[in-house]
């Protein structure tokens, strides 16, 4: 579902090019489940955010689900954002002022779904996440595993087939990372492609694939299980 | 998006920081507020001056000795000055149009009742007063129709100066002392009360000729003119200077028309009214800045959160348009307060000075709201723009 060819992502400091990506070539196919790994400043999240459309390639090509989407416009990359994937983040990036509530259901409200079908959904997700009772606090009321839980939620609302998450235990527990974990491997078990970057080898070795980088290139890629 | 979760997510964006939105939107209320109540004093005042104008009617031509020009007035010209006098007033009564001519001077004078004395204000007018002027007899008669120069020596009382003399008692008939002669009283006016600083209340009316010669004065103040509505104030004016310069040899009078006076008067109160309004769109204009502070701030703080937005597939219109509609609430939520602010005070001023003339109009309350709005707008667009033009990557970064 997810083809790169020769992808590369200069970012200019100053008169210096910083080479974040240099000629990034995989593939991956619908239900994986990838960590990608590496040392700080290798690329990992520079990766990611041209995987997530938040970001456009220098060069080569990106195809998902065999569109070009190198080449499409502003408003149709945010329309494959807003059906197509769902974000992780490590600092949540939840709303301070919105509710669990309203946290979970803003890709629905940014949607234009109606309310009543918002609120059963919602509330269908917050029960999946074990996060009933908390759905009137605000995420500076919630422990970071709740938060993150939350973040999941909303990431999974709007059904998308895949789900990218840049370090999502990097601000977590191990105990509260592991049930992070586990619920991102249910969400693949469901059939959702998950691509993971993390810096935690445990974590990694759960994953069916492990693309190591370095230095912006692809040092390594290996299949197990 | 749908529309109503769109004021919702911007109204609680307002709402989170009240201090903050509270401040921003004060800014703007004080300035529709200034707008409002600045514009209902200007309006008042405009419509108090009005209706003092056209409480004589509208159909009126004032004529006046003198010939004001604006290169000025000469010594020269002012000794070739004839004066006004009575037969020229009997003359324009005959111009074709003119309904009533009425001859007018006024003056100061002790007035004596019995034991009672006032001094007052003593107009000497023709028969026809009543009707040029748009007053009602309340009791007895107005001055007869007499011959000017051989007038009998009746007074009619304004009734302020009336109840003054003769309190609740009967005066039709009573004597007067003015000016060391005696006339009898014959009328009562109807209360009309003040014009431009005259108090036409506190007044007696008296034979022109009789005035003039008490006066020592040979000659008219003023004639006034009524004239048919079907012809026109420039058509009479035109006759009645044709007839004037024939007799008077060269123009050494002026004349003024009603509606010349509203047009220089309502021209004039509309600038002035204008001019208020203006001031208070300068505070409006601050509130804008306000706005703008305030919405600049919000962009750089919410960063991340427009970051979140873009990753959840919100377009960058989307995210143009929250920003916008933040501003836009701030200049509405001050525009309403402003307004309520406004009237408030317009109508507690108007409790409080019941004569200050005070009006407020909704045209102008309409006008400062709208500007309210785009001040918003055109405050909130730069913020909305960087917002929306803030690569998400970047945006996601912060925090
Ligand atoms: N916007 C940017 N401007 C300039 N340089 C950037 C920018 N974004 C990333 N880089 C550079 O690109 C390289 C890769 O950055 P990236 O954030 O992808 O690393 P990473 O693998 O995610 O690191 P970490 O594990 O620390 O998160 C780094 O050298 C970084 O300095
Ligand atoms: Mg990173």
């Amino acid at each position: 579902m997810i083809e790169l060819l020769n992808i590369e992502r200069v970012f200019l400091v100053g008169d210096e090019e910083v080479h974040a990506l240099r000629q990034i070539s995989f593939d991956v196919a619908t239900g994986e489940y990838v960590a990608i790994m590496g040392s700080s400043g290798s690329g990992k999240s520079t990766l990611l955010n041209i995987l997530g459309l938040l970001d456009r390639p220098d060069s080569g090509v990106y195809q998902l689900d065999s569109q070009r989407v190198s080449e499409l416009d502003e408003d149709h990359l945010a329309e494959v954002r807003r059906h197509q994937i769902g974000f992780v983040f490590q600092f949540f990036h939840l709303i301070p002022r919105l509710t669990a509530f309203e946290n979970v259901e803003l890709p629905l409200t940014l949607a234009g779904v109606a309310p009543s079908l918002r609120k059963q959904k919602v509330t269908d997700a917050l029960a999946a996440f074990g996060l009933r009772d908390r759905a009137r606090h605000r995420p500076a009321q919630l422990s970071g595993g709740q938060r993150q839980r939350v973040a999941i939620a909303r990431a999974t609302i709007m059904e998308p087939k895949i789900i990218l998450a840049d370090e999502p235990t990097g601000n977590l527990d191990s105990s509260s990372g592991s049930e992070v974990i586990n619920i991102l491997e249910e969400l693949n078990r469901l059939g959702i492609t998950v691509i993971m970057v993390t810096h935690d080898h445990a974590i990694g070795a759960r994953a069916s694939r492990i693309i190591r980088m370095a230095d912006g290139r692809i040092e390594s890629d290996s299949r197990h299980r | 998006m749908r529309l109503n979760d769109f004021f919702l997510i911007t109204f609680l964006s307002v709402r989170e920081q009240p201090l903050r939105s509270f401040l921003t939107a004060l800014g703007i209320a004080v300035g529709i507020s200034a707008v409002v109540l600045l514009t209902s004093l200007g309006e008042g005042l405009h419509r108090f001056v009005l209706s003092e104008f056209t409480q004589f009617g509208t159909n009126l031509i004032a004529i006046n000795p003198g010939k004001k020009s604006t290169l000025g007035v000469s010594g020269a010209v002012i000794s070739n000055v004839r004066p006004l006098s009575i037969d020229d007033a009997d003359a324009l009564s005959m111009l074709p149009g003119v309904i009533k001519s009425q001859p007018v001077i006024q003056g100061n004078a002790a007035v004596e009742a019995g034991k009672r004395q006032r001094r007052t204000t003593v107009f000497g007018v023709g028969s026809d007063t009543p009707e040029v002027w748009q007053l009602s007899v309340a009791a007895g008669h107005f001055l007869p129709n007499d011959p000017p120069r051989n007038a009998r020596p009746y007074a009619v009382l304004g009734s302020r100066l009336r109840k003054e003399l003769f309190k609740q008692e009967p005066f039709l008939g009573k004597r007067l002392r003015i000016g060391g002669e005696v006339y009898r009283v014959i009328g009562g006016m109807e209360s009309k009360g003040q014009m431009l600083g005259f108090d036409l209340d506190d007044a007696v009316y008296l034979p022109i000729a009789k005035a003039m010669s008490m006066f020592n004065r040979e000659s008219l103040m003023e004639i006034d003119l009524l004239y048919d509505k079907d012809h026109s104030a420039e058509s009479i004016t035109i006759a009645a200077s044709k007839m004037l310069k024939k007799r008077h040899g060269s123009e050494d009078f002026t004349i003024t028309t009603q509606e010349q006076m509203l047009e220089t008067l309502g021209s004039v109160l509309n600038i002035l009214t204008i001019a208020v309004g203006a001031l208070g769109g300068i505070s409006l204009v601050v509130g804008g800045v306000g706005i703008f502070t305030i919405m600049t701030i919000a962009v750089n703080e919410r960063r991340a959160e427009i970051g979140l937005l873009c990753a959840l597939g919100a377009s960058r219109q989307l995210v143009r348009l929250l920003f916008l509609g933040e501003a836009i609430t701030l200049s509405l939520l001050g525009g309403l307060a402003g307004l309520i602010l406004g009237v408030g005070c317009a109508l507690g001023l108007a409790l409080l000075v019941p004569a200050l003339p005070i009006h407020t109009s909704w045209g102008f309350v309409a006008a400062a709201e709208l500007i309210a709005v785009l001040v918003g707008l055109g405050a909130g667009v730069l913020p909305a723009n960087n917002a929306a033009s803030l690569p998400p990557v970047e945006a996601l970064r912060a925090e």
